[in-house]
């Protein structure tokens, strides 16, 4: 049996080993700390409303986020009035009992706005290229949100001899678009004035705004975590007593 | 206490006697069925499978509830469910990974069948169900995988339904007929959205076959010889209590991904909608299906690769008659048991090179793998059987275990 369960372990032990030796030509992601990783991990609220105001400054221009409704801010600490208020800022085409076209003001139940009106007029916007709708863009990725902070702070002067194309940027991170994309350096040093006083740094901009799109992408990560923690305690406590019941119930056999 | 039978007792035998359901189960998996006092805990795997598919269909049918199979409307459903449904993330979250842990489960159910020379007789028939149900459960995973309408639900779906293509004369108009038009599109949806939710209650009658398949022989045993009746012990209370003891390991495993690593085996490009006109770079199919996809693509013919692809399962079919030993357990089989874990070896190698692109290294060590596949099959388990001479057998169960005692 030990025989087998070290053949088992060196196996398993030479598979991702060789594996890591042929992905030797991908970008390495570095790891990152980030408050909502872990069995215990939260989203820090203050950080998700600063991420917000960087989406509404600097992103929503390009990109939607066409799964979160208004109603859903209020997980980031918003009060209903305050939430009913951020959606009346936005304005969303209707008709009249004439039938006539209008505005209307948004409400709590409406969903953040598309940027665009579709594919064409983005791609027409952008030098041809798509901005992706940033909902599920932490899970929709290798990496996640490590990725996606590496990828907003990744832009610098491309290595020698390398020519890039008209319109477009280097980012070393971009491995998916031979480190060439299309969306120009967004983030930089006080771009946004953040209403709690935090300095805005490039870096602090790009956790802001990473950690309010993996809400985005994940708004029960907090049920998920605490529920799991006390499912796990159940379920351990459970096969304990099952363990203990096994035993005793075999030890009928003994007797006999 | 008196000897009068209370009402509840009598209502009981009356209903018994008409319609003897309780006697049933406990003669299926209950204090009427006899099982070896020897099993260990690789025979917890049955009925763990059977817990998943249990699992799996309650937590579909409430998907269900709430999915929208329309090819512009189901991955926002997805997402809806995931959000707005109370606990919608939960149940979708052990659907998903549900499915990857049947898989684990299975697979480790037939290797320990493969280890014990469960399939040889008089177990053949059984095995053979098992083998239908295997691929009963690779085609509903295989659907279910494109209900979301991600990227790699559209694209996995292109690629595997155009496998059929190989066949001469009749390939493209087969593929046409499977889509319901000239490309993976709504219709397709909707008719593995119908057989998604169909073939589940098609693999539970298959598993009543196999229970019944189970009970004429009864249980094999980890030494792989006939137990005498004296070393045989009621499946329940021993096993239902060893197999509950079990599940509570299993669940463990399970609620860790569920909860806390969700997403980490599945593809990220899953949450980009299916998009006809974006293909991805690297279409890879879900974890299960890696070893076949590499030996699929070891082959440079198209058509070859297809039949390679299916005859590396149908050949466990004729598994209890290319394996020439009668001894079953690989524990007297000492040759056996070394090319057994080779074998298995193999399999996690086929399934990293599936996961890669096919040129390179990882192509040519698809190959080596693919043919070692076959001749493991085809050559080495009938020659081990007739060259090897196996260690001595036990004369019963019970012997074997005074002598470990000792
Ligand atoms: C001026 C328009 C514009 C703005 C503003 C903008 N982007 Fe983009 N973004 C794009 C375009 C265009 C692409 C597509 C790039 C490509 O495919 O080459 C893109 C792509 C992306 C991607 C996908 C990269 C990948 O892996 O495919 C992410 C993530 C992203 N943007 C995040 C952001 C964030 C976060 C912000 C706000 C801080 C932002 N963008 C602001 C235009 C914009
Ligand atoms: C043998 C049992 C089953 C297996 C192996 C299986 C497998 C799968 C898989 C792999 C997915 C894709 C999960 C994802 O990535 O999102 C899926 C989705 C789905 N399944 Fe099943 N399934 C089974 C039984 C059922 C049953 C019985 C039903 C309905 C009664 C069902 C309904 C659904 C629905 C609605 C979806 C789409 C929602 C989603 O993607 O999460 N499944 N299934």
């Amino acid at each position: 049996m030990k025989k087998i369960i070290l053949a088992a372990a060196a196996v398993l032990a030479l598979v991702p080993a060789s594996i890591s030796a042929f992905a030797a030509t991908e970008v390495h992601i570095p790891k990152e700390q980030w408050g909502f990783s872990g069995v215990f991990g939260k989203f820090d609220r203050m950080q998700l409303q600063r991420g917000l105001q960087v989406y509404k400054e600097v992103c929503a221009s390009c990109h939607g986020l066409k799964q979160v409704a208004f109603r859903n801010l209020e997980a980031l600490g918003y009060s209903e009035e305050q939430v009913k208020a951020f959606a009346a800022e936005y304005e969303f085409p209707t008709l009249d009992d004439e039938g006539s076209d209008i505005t209307r003001k948004g409400l709590t139940s409406d969903y953040f706005p598309k940027p665009y009106p579709n594919e064409k007029f983005a791609r027409a916007s952008n030098n041809g290229a798509l901005p992706p709708d940033l909902s599920l863009i932490t899970k929709a990725r290798e990496g996640g949100p490590d990725y996606l902070f590496h990828l907003l702070t990744g832009y610098e002067d491309p290595p020698q001899g390398m020519t890039v194309m008209d319109g477009m940027h280097y980012n070393k991170y971009f491995a998916d678009g031979n480190f060439q994309i299309a969306m120009a350096r967004q983030l930089n040093d006080d771009q946004v004035t953040y209403a709690d006083g935090t300095k805005a740094s490039t870096d602090q901009i790009a956790r802001d705004i990473t950690v309010f799109l993996h809400w985005a992408a994940e708004p029960n990560l907090e049920a998920r975590n605490s529920t799991g923690f006390r499912v796990m305690i159940y379920m351990v406590i459970f096969t304990i007593l099952a363990f203990f019941l096994k035993q005793r119930i075999w030890a009928r056999l003994e007797k006999k | 206490m008196s000897t009068e039978k209370s009402v509840w007792q009598k209502a009981f035998e009356w209903h018994e006697a008409r319609l003897p359901l309780v006697s049933f189960v406990d003669n299926a998996v209950g204090s009427k069925y006899p099982a070896p006092k020897n099993l260990n805990y690789f025979w917890n795997f049955g009925f763990l499978a059977g817990f998943v598919l249990v699992l799996m269909i309650m937590t579909g049918i409430v998907l269900a509830m709430n999915y929208v199979p329309h090819k512009d409307m189901a991955f926002d459903s997805v997402e809806r469910i995931m959000r707005d449904v109370n606990y919608g993330w939960l149940i979708r979250y052990m659907h998903a990974n549900g499915a990857s842990f049947f898989f684990i489960v299975i697979y480790i159910h037939i290797f320990r069948g493969m280890y014990y020379g469960s399939y040889k007789a008089p177990r053949e028939v059984l095995w053979w169900m098992g083998i239908i149900i295997y691929l009963a459960m690779m085609a509903t995973a295989f659907m279910g995988y494109v209900l979301p309408w991600g990227q790699m639900s559209f694209w996995g779906a292109t690629v595997i339904t155009n496998m059929f293509s190989a066949i001469p004369l009749i390939g493209e108009p087969i593929v046409t007929w499977l889509w319901g038009g000239f490309g993976v599109d709504n219709p397709t949806l909707n008719r593995f959205f119908a057989l998604h939710y169909l073939l589940p209650f098609v693999i539970i009658g298959l598993v009543v076959l196999h229970i019944w398949a189970l009970h004429i022989p009864g249980s094999n045993n980890p030494l792989g010889i006939e137990a005498a009746p004296a070393d045989k012990i009621p499946f329940h209370p021993y096993y239902t209590i060893k197999d509950v003891f079990g599940l509570g390991v299993f669940l463990i495993v399970f609620f860790a991904i569920v909860f806390w690593l969700p997403n980490s085996l599945g593809h990220p490009l899953n949450y980009v909608e299916a998009n006809p006109l974006v293909t991805p770079p690297h279409i890879v199919p879900e974890w299960y299906y890696l070893p076949f996809y590499a030996i699929l693509r070891a082959i440079p013919d198209k058509l070859l690769g297809v039949v390679a692809m299916f005859g590396s399962i149908l050949i466990l079919f004729v598994l209890p008659w290319l394996d020439t030993s009668r001894v079953r357990s690989a524990t007297f089989r000492p040759v056996f048991k070394l090319f057994f874990w080779l074998f298995f070896a193999n399999g996690l190698v086929l399934g990293w090179c599936g996961s890669q692109l096919a040129e390179g290294l990882p192509l040519i060590i698809g190959r080596i793998c693919t043919f070692w596949y076959f001749f493991h099959f085809f050559v080495i388990v009938p020659v081990v059987g007739w060259m090897e001479t196996p260690r001595p057998l036990p004369a019963s169960i019970g012997s074997s275990v005074l002598k470990a005692a000792e």
